[in-house]
């Protein structure tokens, strides 16, 4: 299993790979589509991303909810299998 | 002002090409006299009749950052990268609107085209789609697939409000949007469009495609010579990728903001063969009739025409309709053009070659010089033209008027006339 830490690494991985965004600046506070550069298509990117690495499943009407960095920690650490 | 028919003019332009990654670079390639044209040694490649193309010399993916190439058609990025050029050409720098761009957004447009639009993002989506399955097809597919999908870009890149257009003609393609930009400033929509086309179909499929139709050459063996139009070995096209643009600016605000004036764009003329869905027409009545539309739609005169920038791709019939269609309509005045080829050098772009014919039109003009037609070892007897081989050659001193032809499949004709300043 994942640990906070791990998840946030990987999802700064992620956000660097799609985004551009440095991975430093990928935190928990942050929102994917204010402050890091991820928009609406770009966001299904790194669901996709995140689902293969976390071996979560992260249906479309949750990604909805998924607002900041920490959100998605959460929801992958609550979901993880 | 009348505002129905106001006078363009180029103020920018910009390409990457076969020959190189900017109009700078294409343009010594062009006066040189030098082939893009290489085996495709590639894996993919070895199945294939046709194992020739000339791709772009400049990478797209070198130059723009991977989380922007994820997002963009290869056929896009050549598009963005031109229009970065033509625009700083231009004299411009950032959006429209902004302090280095003054120029109004809502007057701005964007008319870039291509003739098949994001093949290859459509193939790869379909190759992860069938092996990885349907969660894993990339979310940008559709923008990145759709044909407008280079205008669309462009026009955000450069903040175009007037307008974003997409004109689809197959290998009349760029030059359909030119003529559409040159409209729109002439009648009053727009003071600024970047126009012009792009493509990028260098992949097994659209080649198997082509080859089948018995569209391309099969000079495998001696890649540089495969593209020799007029020639009487001519056996059919060889497949280029690239982009090229130019800025159309009314001459009223050129002059205003103090900007470069490269010649003025006199206008276009369109007419469709109506003819076969891919054959040209043989006798050229349906180029003719664009050509004659052109001269009825413009100030361009017959007499004052010094250069050609002919369609002329380097298959057998083609070339010769063309001929036939100029000496029709110009009669003794096409024996003072003198007749580039220019897709001897760079190959077929398709949907790009308008664009990047544009922008070696405009440079042709500007430097008063007419590039060579490769490979012209033993000119067709039926060819009763001018055609420039060998070296490069002067063009006269004084006001002189150019015109680019792009004709596509399905009969589309266009053809665009340019004069010096």
């Amino acid at each position: 299993m994942a640990t906070a830490e791990n998840v946030l690494e990987g999802l700064a991985d992620i956000v660097n790979e799609i985004a551009g965004i440095p991975t430093e600046d990928v935190q928990l506070d942050k929102s994917f589509t204010d402050d890091l550069d991820v928009d609406s298509l770009s966001m299904v990117e790194v669901v996709v991303a995140a689902e293969e690495r976390f071996d979560v499943k992260i249906p479309d009407d949750d990604v909805k909810g998924l607002k900041t960095v920490g959100d998605a920690v959460d929801y992958i650490l609550k979901h993880q299998s | 002002m009348n505002t129905t028919n106001r006078t363009v003019v180029v103020t920018g332009i910009g390409a990457t090409t076969p020959l190189g990654g900017d109009s700078a670079s294409t343009w010594d390639g062009l006066a040189a006299g030098r082939s893009g044209v290489r085996a495709l040694s590639e894996d993919w490649a070895a199945g294939l009749s046709v194992r020739i193309a000339a791709p772009a010399a400049q990478d797209p993916s070198e130059l723009l950052p991977r989380p922007v190439t994820r997002k963009l058609d290869r056929s896009t990025q050549f598009a963005v990268l031109a229009t970065r050029e033509a625009w700083a050409d231009a004299g411009l720098e950032g959006r429209a609107g902004e302090a280095g761009a003054p120029v109004d957004p809502a007057r701005t447009g964007a008319v870039v085209a291509s003739g098949i639009g994001g093949v290859t993002t459509l193939l790869a989506q379909y190759d992860t789609l069938r092996d990885k399955g349907a969660r894993r097809v990339s979310p940008h597919t559709v923008p990145m697939m759709m044909p407008n999908g280079p205008s669309a870009n462009v026009g955000l890149e450069i903040n175009a409000q007037a307008g974003v257009h997409s004109p689809v003609s197959a290998c009349a393609s760029g030059a359909e949007a030119v003529g559409y930009a040159i409209e729109m400033v002439r009648s009053g929509r727009a003071d600024v469009v970047v126009a012009g086309g792009t493509e990028a179909a260098i992949h097994a499929l659209p080649i198997a495609a082509f080859s089948n139709m018995m569209a391309m050459s099969k000079n495998n063996d001696e890649p540089q010579k495969a593209s020799r139009p007029y020639d009487v070995g001519r056996d059919g096209f060889v497949l280029g990728e690239g982009a090229g643009v130019v800025v159309l600016e009314s001459a009223e605000h050129a002059e205003r903001r103090g900007a470069r004036v490269y010649c003025e764009a006199l206008g276009q003329g369109l007419s469709a063969d109506s003819h076969h869905i891919a054959q040209p027409e043989p006798s050229g009545r349906g180029v003719a009739a664009a050509v004659q539309n052109l001269l009825e739609n413009s100030t361009l005169k017959p007499s004052e025409l010094a250069h050609l920038n002919a369609h002329a791709t380097s298959t057998p019939q083609g070339d010769l309709a063309e001929i036939k269609a100029l000496r029709k309509v110009l009669g003794e005045d096409l024996d003072g053009v003198a007749i580039s080829a220019t897709k001897s050098m760079t190959g077929h772009l398709l949907g790009g070659a308008g664009g990047i014919e544009t922008v070696a039109t405009v440079l042709a003009l500007h430097h008063r010089l007419a590039p060579p037609t490769l490979n012209l070892d033993q000119v067709d007897p039926e060819v009763d033209a001018d055609i420039v081989r060998g070296e490069a050659r002067a063009l006269p001193s004084g006001s002189i008027a150019a015109i680019n032809n792009s004709f596509g499949f399905g009969g589309h004709n266009v053809v665009l006339a340019f004069r010096s300043v």
